[in-house]
């Protein structure tokens, strides 16, 4: 499975990294905004997006928004990890098709969780 | 108003108005216009001198608040270049903030990565030769195989001692690096204190304002606006989650919201 991590802090991309390898994840590729993702899924045939919301050039939201309206991309998972916790921000999201949301700071139990259920939901 | 230089000139207008008024009162009944006219005339003086006082002021206020922050600004050239200023110095030192974490982080998750194959090596040698342990004990084991079991636990010695000699020195790296809470403290309480000192500044020159646009008849209301914050413009970890409606307190609340929505 080929997963793409999308942060504009190395940290948080160098932390998912490990904990998706702790869950057995191991190709996992790196974007540090939602320009320089777009065109690696486009590009790309990526199984799973992860992406934070707040980023400089391109934020998350906006990715999200992209990936929905691109033929290509519309039905690829996608799980938001990030620090932003309005209530009006996590509907929005939920109705741009996100898949999953997880606030930051979180444990890798909440990912893992949300993963496991994301991929139980596609695979239905 | 506070300013109790401000309060005397309002004291001396007010004076010289009341004054003025029994005059001009005088005046216009006797229909001696001439000298109504120049009676308005001082008080649209008093008035003037007033304002360009309260302006006075203001600049003062402005000028000292400059000072304070030792800003080095080339105001001749538009937009002004700022050479040096406290908040530029702020500026340089939220970004070593930035640096120090951003290596304190890159370095802890290094150790990290070098420790855990060497304590997931020790565990797997440990369980294989807890095994072989149990077979002795069960007398299942060949001469030949006791051979072998005598000499791989003499390495696992070997490899146990070597390796918790590293994995301390990994943690103790790691404790070490932890100091980046210290110096980023530190600059971030000097960064706090700079920003109180900007507030109230601020709050002194508003007061200024306030009084030159008492004076001058000038209304504000139109520029106290408050920005409206955008609901869903990113604004990173929310300050006070636990006294805020509009913002969720944790992942708990996000899976709940989000069940509610239909997920």
């Amino acid at each position: 499975m080929k997963i793409l991590i999308v942060d504009d802090f190395s940290t948080m991309r160098r932390i998912i990294k490990n904990l998706l390898r702790d869950l057995g994840f191991t190709n996992t590729h790196e974007a540090d905004d939602g320009s320089t993702a777009l065109p690696m899924l486009r590009g790309g045939d990526f199984d799973f997006l992860v992406t934070d919301w707040n980023m400089p050039g391109m934020t998350g939201i906006d990715l999200l928004k992209e990936v929905r309206a691109d033929q290509k991309l519309v039905s690829l998972p996608v799980l938001m990890v990030t620090a932003e916790a309005k209530r009006d921000q996590i509907i929005e999201a939920a109705q741009a098709g996100v898949n999953g949301y997880v606030v930051k700071p979180f444990t890798a139990q909440v990912l893992k969780e949300k993963i496991d259920k994301i991929f139980e939901r596609v695979n239905n | 108003m506070g300013n109790p230089a401000s309060a005397r000139e309002d004291e001396k207008f007010m004076a010289l108005l009341q004054e003025s008024a029994n005059q001009l009162v005088d005046k216009l009944q006797n229909n001696e216009y001439e000298n109504a006219s120049d009676i308005i005339h001082r008080l649209l003086e008093a008035r003037d001198a007033h304002i360009f006082n309260s302006v006075g002021q203001l600049t003062r206020g402005l000028h000292n608040a400059i000072v304070n922050f030792n800003v080095d600004a080339d105001v001749t050239t538009n937009p002004p270049e700022v050479k040096n200023s406290e908040i530029r110095d702020a500026s340089d030192r939220l970004q070593y903030v930035l640096d120090l974490t951003q290596a304190a982080a890159d370095k802890t998750m290094d150790k990290v990565e070098a420790a855990a194959p060497i304590a997931m090596n020790l565990g797997q040698e440990a369980h294989r030769l807890k095994d072989e342990w149990k077979k002795l004990k069960r007398r299942e084991m060949s001469k030949e195989q006791f051979k072998e079991l005598y000499s791989s636990i003499d390495d696992f010695l070997d490899q146990m001692g070597e390796g918790t000699d590293l994995l301390n020195r990994h943690l103790q790296e790691i404790i070490l690096e932890q100091g980046f809470q210290d110096l980023t403290g530190q600059v971030l309480k000097k960064v706090i204190g700079l920003i109180t000192d900007v507030e109230s500044e601020l709050v002194n020159l508003m007061r200024i304002a306030g009084q030159v646009e008492e004076v001058t008849g000038l209304a504000s209301d139109e520029d106290n606006k408050k920005e409206e914050t955008d609901a869903i413009k990113a604004e990173g970890p929310a300050m006070h989650a636990d006294k805020r409606d509009d913002v969720v307190s944790g992942q708990d609340d996000v899976d709940d919201l989000l069940s509610s929505l239909g997920f």
